[in-house]
């Protein structure tokens, strides 16, 4: 039957955050949705390795966060909701985020947004 | 009888909030935003509504994937502002209106629109930053607030057909309110965006200026789209489109554009704003 579910596969460079990437990502979205607690912030500034231990992240999910990257993340089942706040522990923008997703620095990126205008 | 005024949408980036809490309104990068405020600020001026429905969506404050609604409404005292995870200083509560809230749930249930209920509702930038660019100038909100929460992070999302009815019930929701209140309903989000993946960055203008254009003369046409759709010509968090569909469909009078503004980019978005009187 057709339910009309959205599928990214022919929309390039989009993981759609559906029942599949839920599935996947729920521990590392639940930790990252934490941080929306100043004091968790700092807990797991304190100790990296036990707050995602206490939130049960698989190991690709553990070596994403290690690595600070974004698209690992996704790949790992993360949604950029609660991924923003993970960026934000470090002060970073969706435009920081966006940079490092499409290999840019940060000034060209905003270039990019800048021409979007044009 | 509660009237409908008329509606307003704007876009809801956190980052607005930043540029207003450092006073940048008329830095050269914010200025094209920010200046297309002022003729929807005398006209709320000038018509003073008293209630504020609000459609917004969530970014993973209120709600978590452990429990997702895909519509929810506040029936709270006040809405609380709280940290989103970036340390931003937060604002005064909210005021609600119960009494308005118990009334719409009690219509929209009857009209076969099963929405979660929520006496306590924490509100993030999607609520606030349009409460701000509305009535920021006021030393206090002049308006009572009721907001209209829709799932925009967990796929799937309501259609945007379905959204654009939950809006025409939500206007006979209001009508059927048997005080003297004036209502404006206020959408939020959009336009296009994508924060998301490779194809971050990802702004369509053509499509936007479309669907600035449309919403107002042919909402049933925009009605039509998949959220999949939606995704493909506006960008991953262009789905939140969905909530101008639902301001647009609780606007069942004769509908006339007063003032428009569209600004690229604001932060990773292609910025909207719109006011449409809702004339008997």
């Amino acid at each position: 039957m057709a339910t009309g579910r959205p599928n990214s596969d022919d929309i390039p460079g989009t993981t759609l955050f559906d029942g599949r990437q839920s599935l996947k990502g729920y521990a590392l979205n639940h930790m990252c949705y934490s941080f929306n607690k100043a004091e968790n912030r700092a807990e797991f500034l304190r100790d990296e390795d036990a707050y995602c231990a206490k939130f049960r992240l698989n190991a690709k999910q553990r070596e994403a966060i290690r690595k600070r990257n974004v698209l690992d993340m996704i790949a790992a089942g993360g949604n950029i909701y609660y991924l923003a706040k993970f960026a934000g522990i470090f002060g970073l923008g969706v435009q920081d985020v966006g940079a490092q997703q499409t290999g840019m620095t940060v000034e060209e990126f905003k270039a990019k947004l800048v021409a979007a205008g044009k | 009888m509660a009237k409908i005024i008329g509606g307003i949408s704007t876009s809801h980036i956190p980052a607005i909030g930043i540029a207003i809490a450092n006073g940048m309104q008329q830095d050269p990068y914010w200025k094209p935003f920010f200046d297309g405020f002022p003729p929807v600020r005398k006209w709320l001026d000038e018509t003073r509504p008293d209630i504020a429905i609000v459609i917004y969506n969530d970014h993973g404050l209120n709600f978590f994937l452990n429990k997702m609604p895909t519509f929810a409404i506040g029936a709270a005292a006040e809405y609380r502002n709280e940290d989103e995870g970036w340390g931003l200083k937060t604002l005064p509560p909210f005021p609600g209106d119960q009494q308005l809230s118990w009334h719409l749930i009690e219509s929209l249930v009857n009209d076969e629109f099963d929405i979660a209920i929520c006496q306590e509702m924490a509100v993030d930038h999607g609520f606030t930053v349009p409460m701000q660019l509305l009535w920021g100038d006021k030393e206090k909100l002049p308006v009572r607030t009721i907001p209209l929460e829709v799932n925009t992070v967990q796929h799937p999302l309501p259609t945007p057909a379905r959204c654009y009815k939950l809006g025409k019930a939500l206007g006979r929701a209001i009508e059927s309110y048997p005080e003297n209140v004036k209502v404006v309903v206020v959408g939020t989000g959009g336009l296009s965006h994508q924060l998301d993946g490779q194809r971050a960055g990802f702004i369509n203008k053509e499509f936007d200026l479309m669907c600035l254009d449309k919403i107002v003369s042919d909402p049933e046409t925009l009605a039509r789209y998949t959220i999949h759709d939606l995704v493909l010509k506006a960008g991953t968090q262009g789905p939140e489109f969905i909530q101008w569909l639902i301001m647009r469909g609780a606007l069942t009078g004769k509908v006339r554009k007063l003032h428009s503004n569209y600004h690229i980019p604001i932060s990773n978005t292609g910025a909207g704003l719109l006011l449409l009187e809702n004339a008997a």
